[in-house]
């Protein structure tokens, strides 16, 4: 039992150490030298406190979104729409401020209600590519691909259309928010203690409703086995859906958060990628809930990091991505050797 | 608009349609013998700028073509690797194929962004091309928009009306039968997984080289074909001549949205370029939607001639899957 452990251990190591290489060759083949570019992510993510501030700014939204795709993964559901559901999120949080800021609301009142309407945003346009799949047969997979460039379209009509920005209209969004709606955020840096507070929650609910409670153990079975979980009394369709809101709540919070702590007010490309990002986590981590928090940690140090690498190197800051991208694919494919040799040492014995 | 521009505007969408046609078409094999290639988005971008960049590079447009298609062919084998000898999920590698593609594609597609570069020329068919509304429309084109119409053809008559595409729809629907009958179930997946690869690698160069000239990187409006695709493949009913109807269709609606952008000043360009996907959810719901067990509940309840004509009207659009589409096959 022990030996399988660390030889567990042995192929994630190796599988990590494939990806460094695949990405050093890379580096090396577009004339860089790779060390130089891993000195500077690491000096652009966690070499000053500044920098380390950014890195957990970015990990806020990836972490609350990993907690969302965890539940889906658990109940078998590919929620690829899950960067629309963060979209939604921060549609509808825009919405209730632009509808409150400026009556006698208070603050706080605007902020909590902004954000409980950024988590509906997200569950709803989660539980239309969950009754796409339940009622309409239509898989998830593409049921979330299209509505996730509906909600893009979405985003860019506001901004140019009923929200633009009195004179000149740009993608680089609606008008700020009034200050007295921000979130605060800890002296000079852009990070906000209360998206950490929220993030931290949301991962710690996820965990206790997955290894804790009964609910998390029918969704588990859900996904494992929906015919047999059915057979067993389970009602499938109606926890595909559960799954499906939960998901897009939290990824309606990750946006709400993008909206109310880092940007004060709709832009663009209000996911930022951090769907697919959370994906890519939450693949990695494998249902393992506790390491979604290192791992989103490191993706985000990632991202950060490759920040000033087109400035210092001249290199597109996109090999972040492909470090990101060839590790889960190795540790995939090493899970893959693994279980062969696991098979072939069992035929032996 | 004249006729004659409405003419050269749909001979235009024939050709934007081209690259979308040869995915479709490569998306079809693949999912036929039982593997779903989920990296195109990535593999079109990054066969794209392979493309290019080698055409560039060598001023060659054939070595252009020929990179196209090896791209798309290593990441399908790729996938097969993953999929069939490693029995790890499709979706799964596919998805993160497409991500390290698209990224691979921004990353070592940097030195040819805004290059000027060789493009395949127009060549239209001597005595064909002369034809009244026939001529304009089909053959005033450049050498890839006749080859897809060669591709549909082709794809057709082999999935249908010959032997070994009738041994593809076995390994794909009952891969255990085709076994028995003396298939070698996994490596006419490879190879057929690789094949469609290719076939996916040709519709980066049709872009690159022929319909969006140029390398722009990831922003250059080719970020997301891939995802559309994926969609009109199963809106094919993972039939080429569907499939085909489907690519073009999509490349009507967004020749439409350019089209109908003067006459209505009140809509954003951009929610007229989304439109077909709302149209694609509502195509894949049409196509699904008898599958799915309430309807036939629902349908059973109703009065007969009601019952029948739905019925049928749901059956001519259904479409189902290969059955053992991502089922990995083991022989013993």
């Amino acid at each position: 039992m022990k030996n399988t452990r660390i030889s567990n251990f042995g192929f994630q190591i190796l599988a990590v150490v494939l990806a460094l290489v695949v990405t050093s060759l890379i580096l090396i083949a577009a004339g860089a030298n790779p060390l130089d570019a891993y000195k500077n992510i690491y000096a652009g993510s966690f070499g000053s406190f500044e920098k380390l501030s950014d890195v957990l700014v970015a990990w806020i939204p990836l972490l609350i979104t990993v907690a969302g795709l965890l539940v889906t993964f658990s109940a078998g559901l590919w929620n690829i729409g899950v960067e629309g559901q963060i979209i939604m999120g921060g549609i509808a949080t825009t919405w209730i401020v632009r509808l409150l800021q400026d009556t006698t609301t208070p603050p706080a009142l605007t902020i909590a209600l902004a954000i409980l309407a950024g988590m509906i945003g997200g569950a709803l346009w989660a539980a239309l590519a969950g009754a796409l799949k339940t009622f309409g047969g239509v898989n998830e997979i593409f049921g979330g691909l299209g509505l996730n460039f509906v909600a893009t379209a979405a985003t860019i009509w506001l901004i140019f259309g009923p929200w633009k920005r009195p004179g000149v209209a740009s993608i680089a969004g609606t008008e700020a928010f009034n200050e007295s709606v921000w979130l605060p955020t800890m002296g000079d840096t852009r990070l906000s203690l209360w998206a950490l507070g929220l993030a931290i929650v949301s991962i710690m609910i996820v965990y206790f409703l997955l290894q804790g409670t009964y609910i998390g153990l029918r969704l588990k079975a859900v996904g494992k086995n929906p015919k047999a979980a059915y057979l067993l009394g389970v009602p499938t369709w109606q926890y595909s859906m559960m799954a499906f809101m939960l998901c897009g709540a939290f990824a309606g919070l990750a946006g709400a958060m993008q909206v109310m702590a880092v940007y004060h007010r709709l832009i663009g490309s209000i996911s930022s990628g951090y769907g697919f990002l959370g994906l890519l986590v939450a693949m990695l981590v494998n249902y393992q809930v506790i390491w979604s928090v290192p791992v989103a940690l490191f993706f985000a140090a990632l991202n950060i990091g490759g920040i000033q690498l087109p400035i210092i190197l001249k290199l597109d800051s996109s090999i972040t991505g492909i470090l990101q991208g060839t590790l889960v694919l190795f540790v995939l494919m090493m899970e893959g050797v693994r279980q062969r040799f696991m098979k072939r040492a069992g035929e032996k014995q | 608009m004249t006729t004659e521009m409405i003419l050269v505007g749909l001979a235009g969408v024939l050709a934007a349609a081209a690259p979308v046609i040869f995915a479709v078409i490569g998306e079809t094999i693949s999912e036929r013998a039982g593997v779903i290639n989920l990296s195109m988005n990535g593999t079109i971008l990054l066969s794209a700028m392979a493309s290019f960049g080698v055409a560039v590079t060598t001023d060659n447009l054939l070595l252009g073509f020929l990179m196209g298609m090896f791209v798309g062919a290593l990441v399908a084998l790729v996938i097969a690797f993953g999929n069939i000898t490693l029995r790890q999920s499709q979706v799964a590698i596919g998805f993160v194929l497409a991500l390290i593609c698209r990224d691979l594609s921004d990353f070592l597609g940097n030195p040819f962004v805004g290059q000027p570069g060789p493009r395949l020329p127009f060549a239209p068919i001597a005595g064909l091309a002369d034809i009244p509304v026939i001529g304009t429309l089909f053959f005033r084109q450049d050498l890839m928009t006749y080859a897809s119409y060669l591709f549909i053809i082709l794809a057709w008559v082999f999935v249908y009306k010959t032997r070994p595409g009738l041994m593809l729809q076995g390994i794909g629907e009952k891969p255990a039968a085709a076994f028995v009958r003396g298939a070698n179930v996994n490596r006419m997946r490879y190879f057929y997984t690789i094949l469609g690869g290719a076939i996916i690698g040709l519709a980066g160069p049709t872009f690159s080289l022929s319909v969006k000239a140029g390398w722009k990187g990831t922003l250059s409006g080719l970020d997301g074909i891939g995802w559309i695709a994926l969609a009109i493949t199963i809106f094919g009913g993972w039939n080429p001549l569907r499939a085909a109807f489907g690519a073009y269709l999509f490349a009507f609606l967004q020749w439409l949205g350019l089209v109908l952008q003067p006459s209505l000043p009140g809509v954003p360009s951009q929610v007229l370029q989304v439109a077909p996907f709302p149209l694609m959810i509502l195509t894949l719901l049409l196509v699904n939607i008898g599958n799915a067990e309430w309807v036939g509940r629902t349908l059973a309840a109703l009065p007969e001639p009601t019952r029948r004509f739905i019925a049928r009207g749901l059956r001519a659009m259904r479409a189902s899957p290969p059955a053992a589409l991502g089922v990995p096959f083991e022989s013993e």
